[in-house]
C-alpha cells in the first residue's frame, strides 16, 4: 500500500535508552527555553503540513519538526494550517499550488493506530520546485516516543535538504546552579525532557560525553577538592576514575572511548596524564613547570590539544598522544584557552580574550585564519555539535549564566536559558546509535 | 562571618614577626610585572609584638581568636602565586605549628577569581596552594601533613564582578582536619 515506505521500528538501543532514563532519573523542574537571535543567509522556505491524525500523540509531530528546523536557522517555516480534506503521505499533493505559496520543500504525513497500543508514523518530503518526492520513512512507535520520532523526521529533512546530518535527535549536558545546589542535567538538543543526572551541594564542571553517548565524565568538588568521575547514564552508577592526591580535572575522552586525558596535580603543578576509562594505567603526558590543562584529543586520536602558560600567557599547544615535541597553535593575543576540535578535525574553536572580553573564536587549522564567533563578554566552554555545524557555549545575560549556540560561521545565534537559575558548562552529546 | 573575623583579627599581632602586619584590604591595582607587589594604602593599626600562645580558655591555639593561628586565608595578586609580605607571618606561624604537631594534617585550597576558563583557573588556584605548601615545608612541615588542591573559581567568597571582590577570591585557605 505504501511501496516507498518501509516500516522501520526505532532501534532497540534507542528504545532501551528512553526506558532507562525514565526509570533512573528524576525529572528536572525547569526546562531550557530557546531564543533564536540570528538567521542563515539563505533560508529554505518549507511547509510542514499538520500530520493527519497527529492529535493521537503528544506533542504534535508537525510542531516539533517545524520548531527543530526553524531553530537551526537554515529554514523559514511557512504556515500551512489545517487541510481539508486532510493531507497525508499517500495524498497526491498538488505541488504547483505549494509552489505558488513560495515553498521550496513540503512535508506531509500521518499517524495511524497499530497493534498493542502502538502507532505507525509515516511521512514524505517533497522538493516543490522540482516536483519530486525526496523519500519518506515509517516508524512503529509507542506514544512515549512521539517527540523522539519527530526529531528523527526533522533529521531526515535536514539531511536531505542541506547535505549535513541533523542533530535534532542528540542530547546536551549542562550544569544548573540554583542557590547553593548544583545539578548536572541532560536534555534533548531542543532543551525538552530535562533529566537530572546528579545533584550536589558543591560545584560540578567540565562534563564531557563518551563517544558512544553512554557515559559522562565530569569533575565534582563534593570531596572538597576536584575529582574526576565517569557516570553511566543507563544505570546512574558512577566511579571516581581520577581521585589522586591533589587536584583532578579536565577529563577528555579518546575517540575510541577507552582512555581519558586529564589534568592532575599529584606530582606538583597541573600536568597532563592519560589513563584508561576505568581509572587504571596512569601515564604522565606532559612535563613542564607550567600549567598544562584542558586536554582534547583530535578526532583521529593522534594529537592532544591543550592549554599551557609555558610561554608566559595561556595559549593552545598540541602534542602527539605518544609524547614528543610540543607545538604552539595560537599566537595572537595573550589569553587563548579551552581548545575544542571540530568533528572533521579541520578547525579549532577556543576562548580568546581581547579588551577584557572573553569570546569564542574559530581557527582553520590549515590556513590558521581566525574568526571571532561570539559577541559576549564572558563566553566560555565551547562544545561542537556532532555535525560540526553549531557550537554550544556558556554565556552571561544580565549577570546570570545562560547557554548560547552559534553556527560555525557565526551567522545563526541561539540563547538557551532556565528561569531563575545559572546554566553553565554545556557539552553537546554524540549522534544517537542508528 | 569568616570575612568579618579576618578583618577583625588581621591587625592583631604575630609571634616572631619581622614584617609589620598590614590591615587587610583589597588590592587596588592589578600588576603583572614580575616582582610587583600591591601597595597597601591603609596603615597598620597595631605593631607586631604580641606572642602566639595557647589560649588558656580553649587550650587550642588554632581556635583562639587572639592567636594568628586562628586565621586561615591569604590573598594573592592577579595572576600571581607569590606570598605577599603581609601574609608571611601567618604562613610562618602555621609552618611552625605543623612542625611542632606532627599529627596535624592540613588541606590547602587554592582559589582564583572568576575571569576566564574554569579549568585554567583551577590551575592558577593549584599554583597558589602549591606555593603555600612549599613555604610550609621549608618551615619544617612534612609532605604527608599537607595536601594542596584547587577550587579554581568555584568557591568565591564574594560574588560581585569587580576588583575588590576578585581580590577576596584569589585566596588560599589553610584548613586543618575537621575544618572542611
Amino acid at each position: 500500500m505504501y511501496p516507498l515506505l518501509n516500516p522501520l521500528p526505532l532501534p532497540r538501543a534507542f528504545r532501551a535508552a528512553l526506558v532507562a532514563f525514565a526509570v533512573v532519573w528524576g525529572e528536572a523542574h525547569a526546562q531550557l527555553s530557546i531564543e533564536i537571535t540570528g538567521g542563515g543567509a539563505n533560508q529554505i522556505p518549507i511547509v510542514i503540513v499538520p500530520f493527519a491524525g497527529e492529535a493521537a500523540l503528544q506533542p504534535n509531530l508537525s510542531d516539533v519538526v517545524e520548531a527543530d528546523l526553524a531553530r537551526s536557522g537554515l529554514f523559514r517555516t511557512l504556515y500551512a494550517g489545517p487541510q481539508s480534506p486532510p493531507v497525508n503521505e499517500a495524498t497526491k499533493v498538488d505541488l504547483a499550488t505549494w509552489r505558488a505559496r513560495t515553498a521550496d520543500a513540503l512535508v506531509v504525513g500521518g499517524v495511524y493506530p497499530a497493534q498493542g497500543g502502538r502507532y505507525e508514523v509515516r511521512f514524505r518530503l517533497y522538493d516543490v520546485p522540482k516536483q519530486v518526492s525526496l523519500g519518506g520513512v515509517a516508524y512503529t512507535i509507542t506514544p512515549a516516543q512521539a517527540r523522539a520520532t519527530a526529531h528523527r523526521i526533522a533529521d531526515f529533512v535536514y539531511e536531505k535538504l542541506t547535505g549535513d546530518r541533523g542533530v535534532f535527535s542528540t542530547r546536551i549536558a549542562y550544569v544548573v546552579k540554583a542557590g547553593p545546589r548544583y545539578q548536572l542535567q541532560i536534555a534533548d538538543a531542543d532543551g525538552a525532557n530535562p533529566q537530572v543526572a546528579i545533584t550536589s551541594n558543591e560545584s560540578i564542571i567540565s562534563p564531557t560525553w563518551s563517544p558512544d553517548g553512554t557515559r559522562l565524565a565530569y569533575v565534582s568538588f563534593e570531596a572538597k577538592k576536584p575529582v574526576v568521575y565517569v557516570h553511566s547514564l543507563a544505570t546512574g552508577q558512577r566511579r571516581a576514575v581520577a581521585s589522586f592526591r591533589g587536584s583532578n580535572s579536565a577529563p577528555a575522552w579518546s575517540p575510541d572511548g577507552n582512555r581519558l586525558a586529564v589534568a592532575l596535580s599529584r606530582e606538583g603543578g597541573t600536568q597532563l596524564f592519560l589513563l584508561n576509562a576505568d581509572g587504571t594505567g596512569l601515564r604522565r603526558l606532559s612535563s613542564s613547570p607550567s600549567i598544562d590543562t584542558e586536554p582534547q584529543f583530535s578526532p583521529d586520536g593522534k594529537w592532544i590539544y591543550f592549554t599551557s602558560d609555558r610561554g608566559g600567557s595561556p595559549q593552545i599547544y598540541r602534542v602527539s598522544t605518544e609524547g614528543g615535541a610540543v607545538e604552539r597553535v595560537t599566537f595572537a593575543g595573550d589569553y587563548n584557552v579551552t581548545p575544542r576540535l571540530s568533528p572533521d578535525g579541520q578547525s579549532l574553536v577556543f576562548v580568546t580574550r581581547s579588551s577584557g572580553r572573553f569570546q569564542v573564536a574559530s581557527m582553520d587549522l590549515a590556513t590558521r585564519q581566525t574568526q571571532v564567533l561570539t559577541d559576549g563578554a564572558r563566553d566560555e566552554s565551547p562544545s561542537f555539535a556532532p555535525n560540526g555545524k553549531m557550537i554550544l557555549y556558556a554565556s552571561d545575560a544580565g549577570g546570570r549564566g545562560v547557554l548560547a549556540a552559534t553556527s560555525s560561521d557565526g551567522r545563526v545565534k541561539q540563547r538557551l536559558s532556565v528561569p531563575a537559575a545559572d546554566v553553565r558548562e554545556p557539552a553537546w552529546g554524540p549522534f544517537p546509535p542508528n | 562571618m569568616r570575612k568579618i573575623l579576618l578583618v577583625a583579627t588581621m591587625s592583631a599581632v604575630l609571634a616572631g614577626c619581622q614584617a609589620t602586619p598590614e590591615a587587610e584590604k583589597p588590592a587596588g591595582v592589578e600588576d603583572r610585572r614580575p616582582g610587583a607587589v600591591t601597595t597597601p594604602t591603609t596603615p597598620s593599626t597595631s605593631p607586631g609584638t604580641q606572642p602566639v600562645r595557647p589560649s588558656t580558655m580553649s587550650g587550642n591555639p588554632l581556635k583562639d581568636p587572639s592567636s594568628v593561628l586562628s586565621k586561615r586565608s591569604i590573598y594573592f595578586d592577579f595572576d600571581r602565586d607569590d606570598i605577599k609580605p603581609e601574609f608571611v607571618p601567618l604562613v610562618e606561624a602555621h609552618g611552625k605549628y605543623l612542625r611542632e604537631n606532627r599529627g596535624a594534617k592540613m588541606l590547602i585550597q587554592g582559589n582564583a577569581d572568576e575571569r576566564g576558563s574554569r579549568e585554567y583557573n583551577l590551575g592558577l588556584g593549584q599554583r597558589r596552594s602549591d606555593a603555600i605548601k612549599k613555604r610550609l615545608m621549608l618551615l619544617g612541615a612534612t609532605e604527608v601533613q599537607i595536601e594542596s588542591v584547587s577550587l579554581g573559581e568555584e568557591k568565591p567568597m564574594c560574588a560581585d564582578h569587580n576588583e575588590d571582590c576578585w581580590y577576596k577570591n584569589r585566596r588560599g585557605d589553610m584548613l586543618y582536619g575537621g575544618e572542611y
